[in-house]
């Protein structure tokens, strides 16, 4: 089971590991509050300032999923990854306009979620079900992905084993997780998140500097990479489109990918539980302009992807080319210091995921449906209980169900997710849509996307038009169709629902009721 | 005016075919990787004059 350990790498390895677990722990003394209260446990009280929600929704957002899957794609088919870059560009503007406005309005009404928006702008307690249940659905594979990110490195490491014990360490490590979570909160992502972004940031420089060097400066990877695609393709018989720029086929595709993505990232539950723990909407404005920086680095671990094409890296697993790459370039201890890095990586958004899951549980599926009457007290008990379940369920996902399925379903969630767009970002602007339209827009939106996504071989992202040569992001497509029902039947049926926000909600907040 | 500086480098990633190309390369990357990695702390600068703008 060790024979093949990588000694130096893992014990490397494991003195990170423990230092965050102990920071996990005394994460729940941090900027004290009574943890539970949903609000404090869920949210961190929503007192992060400028600084702190950079380094959480940084850790939040750049998983360690994407450090081991966006190289991966570029190492497999070159230029199609590199939609991940547009995808970020997209999504910071948007930020800045809308999330402010969510903030204030939920930070008015002590809305958690964007189930509770939805159901105080709309007084419909299904459409609010409907963003519970999208959301839910969409982040359970996603924080099954972490683990296998996570997974990826632990292999790397040298760790070897049968059946279930191979997964020992990765249980381990998640049950570690798991109890932190329990016990701080969302406190202990945002404590980890330092450590996690700061390892990530030198491992990015030192890779960009010592690989390039290695290997002869970026012209020669660029050069090598392209090479390596074109044999690719051609080995294929052109079935396969790889290289360094995209085939006119592609296009399509890549920027219908990364606005799609786009629409989809802030609709998650991690993402709202990372931007509405922030202390002002102006921190959000802040971290509009300076969250960026983590998407530069993203594209430089993309070309990671390259780096390993040109230094030879053969893998049968595209996911196993960035791990393996670090092995061939760096020595043993700061091999176990990227892993640990990528690990840790994997902890934050894994525990953001499972807070954003739980509070939304909470507050948008049990209370309305099953117990109206709960205390925060009471809902704090209950989200801290579902956080321990969706992490068991996702350990399970990955312990009993083929990897691929968890990653088709991760591309499925990013079009769930885009579906619930309409609902909460139209109406910070506007209550002219109907509720019932919006829950019809939501079920066509749904329904269309997961059926174009259905084929008899595999799930696919992108579909042609009509038989058309335009391919487009299934998630587009269906948050097209999704638009088009809500206004229809918006114009059929004027909104006249029962709306607890006024217009003077979305304002920011004064600057003396910030102050603390 | 403050939506159009928002929103240009959004804008700018949509012409895909104008920016598919590999000259010219810039430090040995091709034009299709430094074009959109440039575009990043572009969309943040302009970020922060509507920041400021706003402030004022």
């Amino acid at each position: 089971m060790i024979d093949h350990l990588n000694w130096t790498a893992a014990a490397v390895f494991v003195v990170f590991f423990v230092l965050v677990t102990v920071l996990g722990f005394v994460a729940a003394h941090w900027k004290r509050g009574d943890l539970n209260d949903l609000n404090e446990w869920g949210l961190g009280g929503r007192r992060f300032g400028a600084w702190i929600s950079w380094f959480l929704i940084g850790g939040d957002i750049y998983t360690a999923y994407t450090v081991i899957a966006v190289p991966s794609v570029l190492y497999a088919v070159g230029a199609y990854g590199f939609f991940a870059v547009p995808y970020t560009v997209i999504i910071y503007p948007l930020l800045y306009l809308t999330f402010p406005r969510l903030w204030a309005v939920a930070q008015r009404k002590n809305y958690l979620t964007a189930g509770d928006y939805v159901l105080g702008r709309y007084g419909n307690k299904w459409l609010e079900l409907a963003v519970a249940f999208t959301g839910i659905l969409a982040t359970m594979p996603y924080i099954a992905l972490q683990l296998v990110g996570m997974e990826r490195v632990i292999d790397a490491l040298g760790f070897e084993g049968t059946g279930l014990m191979s997964h020992l360490p990765l249980t381990v490590a998640f049950v570690i997780l798991a109890l932190y979570t329990y016990r701080s909160g969302l406190r202990a992502p945002a404590m980890i998140a330092f450590v996690k972004d700061i390892m990530i940031y030198v491992f990015v420089i030192a890779a960009i500097i010592v690989i390039p060097a290695k290997l002869g400066g970026y012209g020669a990877i660029f050069h090598s990479a392209g090479e390596a695609l074109a044999k690719k393709a051609a080995a294929s018989g052109g079935k396969v489109a790889a290289g360094l720029l995209l085939s006119p086929k592609q296009i399509f595709p890549f920027i219908t990918l990364a606005f799609g993505s786009g629409l989809a990232l802030l609709m998650y539950p991690h993402s709202m539980t990372g931007m509405l723990s922030a202390r002002s909407g102006n921190t959000i404005r802040i971290n509009a302009i300076t969250l960026p920086a983590y998407s530069i680095m993203l594209a430089l671990i993309a070309l990671l992807g390259y780096m390993a094409l040109a230094a030879g890296v053969q893998v049968k697993n595209p996911q196993d080319a960035v791990p393996h790459l670090i092995l061939s370039v760096f020595p043993n201890w700061f091999v176990g210091f990227c892993f640990a890095a990528i690990a840790i990586g994997a902890l934050v958004p894994a525990a953001i995921m499972s807070i954003g899951a739980a509070n939304t549980f909470t507050r948008n599926i049990w209370k309305p449906f099953v117990h109206p009457a709960m205390n925060p007290h009471e809902e704090a008990v209950l989200a801290k209980l579902m956080s321990l379940i969706v992490k068991v369920g996702a350990l399970a996902f990955i312990l009993f169900v083929p990897t691929k399925f968890a990653l088709d379903l991760q591309l499925l969630g990013g079009m769930w997710m885009a579906q619930i767009f309409p609902a909460v970002i139209f109406g910070l602007y506007t209550r002219w849509f109907n509720g019932w339209a919006l829950l019809a827009g939501w079920a066509a939106g749904m329904v269309i996307g997961t059926w174009l996504a259905w084929t008899p071989a595999a799930w696919v992202p992108v579909h042609s038009v009509f038989g058309s040569s335009f391919a487009v992001y299934n998630g587009i497509t269906a948050f097209l169709a999704n638009v088009l029902v809500a206004a229809a039947l918006s114009a059929l049926l004027p909104n006249t629902a029962r709306d607890d926000t006024r217009a003077e909600d979305y304002a920011d907040l004064p600057e003396t009721q910030l102050a603390e | 005016m403050k939506y159009l500086l928002l929103m240009l480098p959004t804008l700018a990633t949509l012409f895909v075919p104008l920016y598919n190309i590999a000259e010219p390369r810039l430090f040995g990357f091709p034009f299709f990787y430094w074009f959109l990695i440039v575009l990043i702390p572009l969309s943040s600068l302009l970020t922060y004059l509507v920041y400021r703008g706003e402030k004022r």
